[in-house]
């Protein structure tokens, strides 16, 4: 093979196919996908899916923690696993730039691979698509997945009660930081890395046993913590408050956003689930996500209240209360 | 930077200061923060609903983005446009709208803007795009005024001949007499900034004090220090002492940094500069040197460009500015004028007093 992507390999003929038996067949592999016919073709049960679909166009590709690759599997993943749904099979496409290497290609791939294999799932149909130099970004990637919902599961934020107790799976904006430190090239040593994880391990784990007492469950990518709050409460009569002592944030990563004038609470994450949950049971959920490897740091960040309905305020330090508003547009680093 | 910062956030240390401050039984006070990332922390951290309903925090007028007039703006957005440019700035300046546009719509129209963290970043900009002019917004006070000197200094010494500034900085000092000697405003108190201070030393202050009688506090961002400044404030003022105390010692020392002010009036030289809502108040700017022309984005203009302009009708960023009103006083606030869409500059930039209010309310 090539060491280059070049437009024949998205022409549909002799490179295409090379590329996709040589790359795509050999991570992905599996029955569906091997069957290499238009569409995959697959049995269902019963009963309800999810569907979801997502485009990743991050830069740079390569991060710590991760890359475009596993952040495509995960970002799908987990938008199914906090529906309920038990996710099944993905498709993914690619578009890459002419020129792209071959080897990171590879690299991303392989990711792809492991992440899936993970997260349970298939990667059962594909696309490559090749652009002409300065027609994309270098690599974009689409996922687009489908899970099962098991009987009688059913989540949305109209479900939250007055009590309901919020949980955070682990620490806020690493992945936020860690890709603004790596996009802006700061000479600042640290060891944040992004959280880039695929989490339906983690909620099967809690739904197997505590389905009925979960309200619902998000995953706070862009925008943060703040803003998929924002989402659960917003048009109803309830409201959330949070506290400003128990918002789980690494030290280096709060360090990093006050310097810059950045708020963890608003840095996108990859790897965590927010929930709304009883409070009876709000203790044993807990327990059980801190016992998996990607809820360690989980912690009860607030509550469901009657106060200021439709709004997320945090009760700070002082003993004040300030509102968490959703942002416009992103985050700007300040002036000084 | 993590013990300091358990320090001075400490729970138990806060509630003894709000205990301590809600015995306040003197006249009513108005203080005033001058920085606005004093007017952040004083928000963020919700200090207002805390304070005794004698103690009335007024915001000042050192957010830079937001005293930053309007034709300054303009022109950046005119150089933004020209084909032969790469605009480099901090994030604030960004969403400040000037007419129905803004960098940041000047950039989705294929305008060259980028977000540096520092003005030396444009350095390495400028190397790599020698066909192009490399233009800093430099809008600042002490605290990034250094900086941008050091650029200059910089470009000269690597022979940088496409990078410029776009100057608009501007010195504290004389806003802050004018502040001090208008009755209207009546300021019983301030808040100093840290990190400016860090820069000019406490010369001003002590100054202000002595032919204003205001005192002053200098001290840090964290709830702790913005509280032990508000008490201490209240015990001098209660005691008819106008004193200059300095909080923040681990940081600020009286002489301030010597070298960086060097660098500063190197390069820059003082002029009169038209402020926000303050109008134009002379030898509070600072513009480059003769010597330092070459990297003068003004003289693109050739001396146009540099008319002042009218605020925008119903604005009441001057009033805010100067302390003179709060933003729920503006007719704008919160209905014309959001972080969506800003009317003023003090909406814009997340330091300005309408953002802090409007985000932290």
């Amino acid at each position: 093979m090539k060491d280059i992507i070049t437009l024949a390999h998205g022409s549909g003929g002799k490179l295409t196919h090379n590329l996709i038996s040589e790359l795509f067949h050999k991570y992905f592999s599996n029955d569906l996908l091997l069957e290499s016919g238009d569409a995959a073709v697959f049995d269902i049960d019963k009963g309800r899916m999810a569907f979801t679909t997502d485009s990743y166009v991050i830069t740079p590709i390569f991060f710590k923690g991760g890359n475009i690759g596993k952040l495509a599997v995960c970002g799908t993943v987990n938008d199914l696993a906090v529906s309920g749904a038990k996710p099944l099979y993905l498709s993914c496409g690619f578009i890459l730039e002419e020129g792209f290497p071959v080897k990171e290609l590879e690299e991303i791939v392989k990711s792809m691979a492991e992440t899936a294999l993970e997260a349970g799932v298939a990667i059962v149909t594909g696309d490559t698509k090749v652009v002409q130099k300065g027609g994309a970004d270098r690599l974009f990637i689409n996922t687009s997945g489908v899970g099962v919902i098991a009987d009688g599961i059913s989540y949305s934020p109209s479900k939250i009660q007055e009590g309901d107790k919020i949980i955070i799976s682990g620490t806020m904006g690493d992945h936020g930081t860690a890709i603004l430190l790596e996009r802006e090239k700061f000479q600042v040593q640290s060891s944040i890395q992004s959280d880039c994880a695929p989490l339906s391990g983690m909620i099967d784990a809690v739904l197997k046993k505590f389905g009925s007492a979960v309200r619902v469950m998000r995953d706070p990518t862009r925008g943060g913590v703040a803003t998929t709050l924002n989402e659960l409460v917003k048009d109803r009569s309830i409201g959330i408050r949070i506290s400003e002592d128990e918002l789980p944030v690494k030290d280096e990563v709060k360090g990093i956003c006050e310097m810059l004038g950045l708020e963890p609470l608003y840095m996108a994450n990859e790897g965590k689930i927010l929930l709304a949950v009883d409070s009876e049971v709000c203790e044993e959920i807990l327990k059980i996500m801190k016992e998996h490897p990607y809820g360690r740091d989980a912690a009860v960040i607030g509550e469901a209240v009657k106060d200021y309905p439709g709004k997320v305020f945090m009760h700070t330090l002082t003993g004040g209360n300030r509102i968490i508003d959703m942002l416009v547009g992103d985050q700007l680093p300040r002036i000084c | 930077m993590e013990k300091s910062e358990k320090l001075f956030r400490d729970k138990e240390t806060v509630k003894k200061l709000i205990g301590k401050l809600k015995e306040y039984k003197g006249k009513p006070l108005k203080l005033m923060e001058v920085c606005g990332t004093h007017t952040m922390s004083i928000s963020r951290y919700g200090i207002r609903s805390v304070l005794p309903e004698s103690i009335k925090l007024i915001s000042g007028p050192g957010c830079p983005v937001c005293v930053t007039p309007n034709y300054y703006i303009r022109s950046a957005l005119e150089l933004a446009r020209r084909s032969d440019a790469i605009i480099t700035t901090f994030g604030d300046m960004m969403r400040i709208p000037a007419g129905d546009t803004s960098l940041l719509d000047e950039k989705a129209r294929g305008a060259d803007v980028r977000i540096v963290y520092s003005p030396l970043d444009s350095l390495e900009i400028a190397e790599k795009n020698p066909e192009k002019k490399v233009i800093f917004l430099s809008v600042g006070f002490e605290t990034t005024i250094p900086v941008a000197a050091l650029a200059v200094l910089e470009a000269e010494r690597r022979q940088i001949k496409n990078f410029m500034l776009l100057s608009a900085n501007k010195t504290i000092d004389e806003a802050l007499h004018i502040l001090s000697s208008d009755k209207e405003i009546g300021v019983d108190g301030y808040i100093y900034p840290g990190h400016v201070s860090a820069i000019i030393g406490d010369k001003l202050y002590r100054e202000i004090a002595n032919q204003h009688g205001i005192p002053g506090i200098i001290t840090g961002f964290e709830p702790v220090e913005i509280l032990a400044a508000i008490i201490r404030l209240t015990e001098l003022i209660s005691n008819e002492k106008a004193a200059v105390e300095n909080l923040y010692a681990r940081v600020v020392k009286p002489e301030g940094n010597p070298i960086a002010l060097s660098k500063v009036y190197e390069v820059f030289e003082n002029c009169d500069a038209a402020w926000r809502g303050l109008g134009l108040i002379p030898s509070s700017g600072l513009r480059l040197k003769e010597k330092f022309k070459g990297f003068d984005a003004w003289e693109i203009f050739e001396g146009k460009g540099q008319e002042i302009d009218e605020e925008t009708p119903g604005c009441r960023c001057g009033d805010i500015l100067k302390g003179k009103c709060l933003p729920g006083e503006c007719g704008l606030f919160g209905t014309a004028c959001t972080p969506e869409t800003p009317v003023g500059s003090c909406m814009v930039s997340s330091e300005g007093t309408c953002a802090a209010y409007y985000k932290y309310s």
